[in-house]
């Protein structure tokens, strides 16, 4: 993975940018010693790593908005950053960048239950939301498996979903409006708490944009209802033929779980032996939850059983009580650590029309073995959002290369079964060089036009989600 | 070879580059059951690009032309007991036009009806899009799978431009099964205060409420799903809304009252403006005092409100909160008010410019912004 040479200019000016930043921050707000910068020298994506020029810690959208405009107009790289989780890099910065960090945003600023929306700054955790209006019989819907740590501005950048967006739908579904501080430092304010915007969808446009388009740093998210209960059942079959073909009859059933999720057998091992959730032995696993009172919930998991026995399953195991629900998600929600335990792993989410399934697990394993890596697959099945971790050793010489040189297979295989290369972590540095793969060099220009607009001298996030050649001279513009 | 002009239907998206490349400004046209904005140009119509693509109803995706008629994939779907889940409302009678709604316009206008309360608008079931900028070069986003983040998402772009960035020559869309059975409570005897209390109440309960409206003084909640989870809200939300006279219909007599919210019935063939303002719910009332219309339909749980007013009243002057299309209007009445919001300076200045990258020349819908 490369990323572009830092500009000389840029550092040289390093004490002049600091100076400027210090007046107008809160006095622990700027971070420019090289010990507490290597904090913010990389996201979740760890294997690559880069300390900053400078990070910025602003309390105010004032303070971000005059950031950036100093930013704008030294000509520095901006780098947003909400919690640092992004598995992309999409807060990976680069020699000559300044992070601006939101994570000190994280006051509530409004909540309406009768009107069903949650005014917030973007540094909040996805769960301090949700937690924000649980008393009142509330919830936040879009739950990424981070949603402890990750915040509510990463959210938005990425369109984050979670396990149970098949019914609740993604961040873009639940978003209303945010307040957002543009390239030169200008704020503005896109919706609100209407249900929509008038005009063009700009928040769409804004939504999953990777820090590409403007920092933002307050949003309303709808809020819902929390429902009665929730219970899950989970099935065993000996192939993932079988179980992808009774997702695709589940999904047309009428039946709306709120997850359905897939786990081969490689992750049934690792899980297993990690966590010992007492999975039964076979190739292909799928939880299935479902949501409303007791006896809704019981009339729901009866249709989904009817349905799963006419693909003969090898173990049915239907949750009865809350400890039986845990035990059933304890091996799902245990398997990236499970994963983690045999060693290090990319971890790709390439998505793929539902009844490719089956055709691309095969020719994952196919490819796993040709490139010598394990693969394991556990994901989202009802979404077709797989989660194919890549096994590496990140000591061994050349693993690492070699683990994204498969990686970069899976997710063109991914692309050619009619999906695209991220279905929920982002583009960032990752998959950056892949676009071309998705994208003919007209839609890669579509989307930087609209860049251009937001951000004329591409000072935010550059070089990311737009391959580096075909990006090259507008990043030499700024 | 001879040269294509808008007077010709186009057969391809080929055609179409052919006589953008060629000429304009345009008024791009589906079936023109739609339109509310001025029209400034030639039309240039979508409906030789006809057809379905590609429909997997095992994973709820459709893929067809701009062109194709909306009852045509209202009758495929439905073959496979599935439907669009957003509703789309069917605005001929209120706008007085007649022609056959094609998907390209349901997407350009981002036409969403009762249920979008429950699950979204027309924009939240558009998975994939490929349109013609105005230099004629042919752009694709998206694709047809639910998670996507790949790039910059110009199908939300797209959706609801109101074919102001470009032509929309195929759409791919997320598709919903059928519900098994459908319910409507009807709180008859209920003013508009009442009606906001009442739809709030019941949406902030967890009862998954496909339809939340208020007319003729009555409130109409919508439950869809299987008979006996129907049976058990239906016991619940009475139980909650403690009050007589409180009736449930099935689906024989609730399905053409949902029409009749969808299409805006109460306001057919009525001298006056009609209005779509779309407030906070607890600001409704406010809106109507402001306001005070000849007759009004509150949908989405209060957040859209169908206004009808005497003629060449400025509803817009009165708000404030939230924003207002003016529906349906005299050319002159239009022409002074503006049919679309107003937007703040800089929210028009990113429009502008992104109308600058896109259509360049300033071909496409001009009287549509």
């Amino acid at each position: 993975m490369d990323m572009p040479a830092p500009k000389p200019e840029i550092l040289r000016r390093k004490s002049e940018l600091a100076t400027r930043l210090r007046a107008i921050l809160t006095k622990d707000a700027l971070i420019e010693a090289p010990e507490e910068l290597k904090a913010y020298e990389c996201d979740a994506l760890t294997a690559y790593r880069c300390p900053p020029l400078l990070a910025v810690l602003p309390e105010t959208t004032e303070e971000v908005s005059n950031v950036m405009a100093i930013c704008h107009e030294m000509g520095v790289p901006v780098v947003p950053r909400g919690a640092g989780t992004s598995l992309a890099g999409g807060a990976l910065p680069s020699e000559d960048a300044v992070i601006l960090g939101v994570a000190r945003l994280r006051d509530v600023v409004e909540i309406n239950t009768s009107d069903r929306y949650i005014r917030v700054q973007t540094g909040m955790t996805n769960l301090a939301v949700t937690a924000a209006v649980e008393d009142e019989g509330f919830f936040y819907a879009p739950d990424p498996s981070s949603q402890l740590a990750c915040a509510i501005a990463g959210n938005i950048a990425m369109n984050s979903g979670g396990a149970h967006c098949l019914k609740y739908g993604v961040t873009t579904n639940n978003l209303l409006g945010v307040n957002m501080v543009m390239a030169d430092g200008e704020v503005v304010e896109i919706g609100g708490a209407e249900m929509d915007a008038g005009g063009l969808d700009i928040l769409g446009l804004i939504c999953g944009s990777e820090g590409q388009l403007g920092v933002v740093t307050e949003a309303t998210l709808r809020i819902l209802p929390k429902p009665e209960g929730a219970r899950p059942v989970l099935f065993g079959f000996d192939s993932n033929e079988v179980a992808g073909a009774c997702v695709a009859d589940i999904i047309r059933s009428g039946l709306i779980p709120v997850a359905i999720e897939f786990m081969d057998r490689p992750i049934i091992r690792a899980t297993e032996e990690f966590a010992g959730a007492g999975y039964p032995d076979c190739e292909a696993l799928l939880i299935v939850e479902v949501e409303g009172s007791d006896q809704e919930i019981n009339d729901q998991l009866a249709r989904i059983i009817e349905i799963a026995k006419r693909h003969t399953p090898v173990a049915i195991r239907e949750s009865q009580s809350a400890e039986e629900s845990a035990r059933i998600w304890l091996g799902r929600k245990s398997a990236f650590g499970a994963m983690g335990q045999r060693g290090d792993y990319i971890c790709l989410d390439g998505t793929i029309p539902v009844g490719a399934l089956p055709a691309v697990l095969k020719r994952i394993a196919e490819l796993g073995d040709e490139h010598g890596h394990m693969v394991g697959n556990v994901f989202h099945a009802g979404d077709g959002n797989m989660h194919p971790l890549i096994l590496y050793n990140a000591n061994a010489p050349g693993q690492l290369e070699s683990a994204e040189r498969l990686g970069a297979e899976i997710l063109k295989l991914c692309v050619d079964a009619g999906g695209c290369l991220t279905g929920e972590h982002g583009v960032g540095v990752e998959k950056r060089e892949l676009m071309t793969h998705q994208f003919a060099p007209t839609d890669l220009e579509a989307q930087m036009a609209v860049k251009d607009v937001f951000d004329p001298t591409w000072i935010l996030n550059p070089a990311k989600v737009f391959p580096l050649d075909v990006s090259a001279s507008r990043r030499a513009g700024a | 070879m001879s040269i294509l002009t808008a007077k010709e239907t186009a057969k391809s998206e080929a055609d179409l580059v052919e006589i953008i490349r060629g000429a304009g400004p345009f008024v791009i046209e589906g079936g023109g059951t739609r339109r509310i904005g001025l029209a400034e140009g030639e039309n240039l119509s979508t409906r030789g690009l006809n057809g379905v693509t590609l429909y997997e109803p095992g994973t709820l995706t459709l893929v067809a032309q701009a062109g194709t008629p909306l009852h045509e994939i209202d009758a495929l779907l439905a073959s496979e007991r599935q439907r669009l889940a957003f509703d789309v409302p069917d605005l001929r009678r209120l706008l007085g036009c007649e022609g056959e709604s094609t998907l390209g316009g349901v997407v350009a206008t981002n036409a969403s009806g009762p249920r979008r309360v429950a699950v979204g608008a027309c924009r939240d079931f558009c998975l994939g899009v490929r349109f013609i900028d105005g230099r004629g070069e042919v752009v694709k986003n998206g694709g047809r799978v639910m998670k996507n983040v790949t790039g910059l998402d110009l199908v939300k772009l797209m959706a609801g431009s109101q074919g102001t960035l470009g032509v929309m020559t195929e759409v791919s869309l997320k598709v919903q099964p059928l519900p098994e059975t459908v319910v409507t409570l009807a709180v008859p005897g209920c003013d508009a205060a009442e009606a906001i209390a009442i739809l709030s109440r019941m949406l902030g309960q967890p009862y998954d409420l496909t339809g939340a409206a208020w007319q003729n003084g009555e409130v109409l909640l919508r439950l869809e799903g299987f008979e006996t989870s129907l049976r058990y809200r239906v016991e619940r939300l009475k139980a909650l809304l403690r009050r007589d006279g409180v009736e449930h219909w099935g689906a024989e007599i609730c399905d053409p009252i949902w029409r009749g919210i969808r299409d805006v019935t109460v306001l057919h063939d009525r001298p006056g403006d009609v209005w779509s303002v779309s407030v906070k719910p607890s600001e409704a009332v406010r809106v109507l005092e402001a306001v005070q219309p000849e007759d009004v339909i509150f949908d989405w749980g209060g957040n859209r409100l169908w206004l009808l007013t005497k003629a060449g009243t400025d509803v817009r002057a009165k708000l404030t909160s939230g924003h207002a299309t003016l529906v349906r209007a005299s050319g002159e009445t239009k022409r002074r008010l503006g049919v679309f919001p107003p937007k703040s300076p800089t929210i028009e200045r990113i429009s502008a410019g992104l109308r600058q990258q896109f259509d360049p020349e300033g071909k496409f819908n001009r009287g549509m912004r």
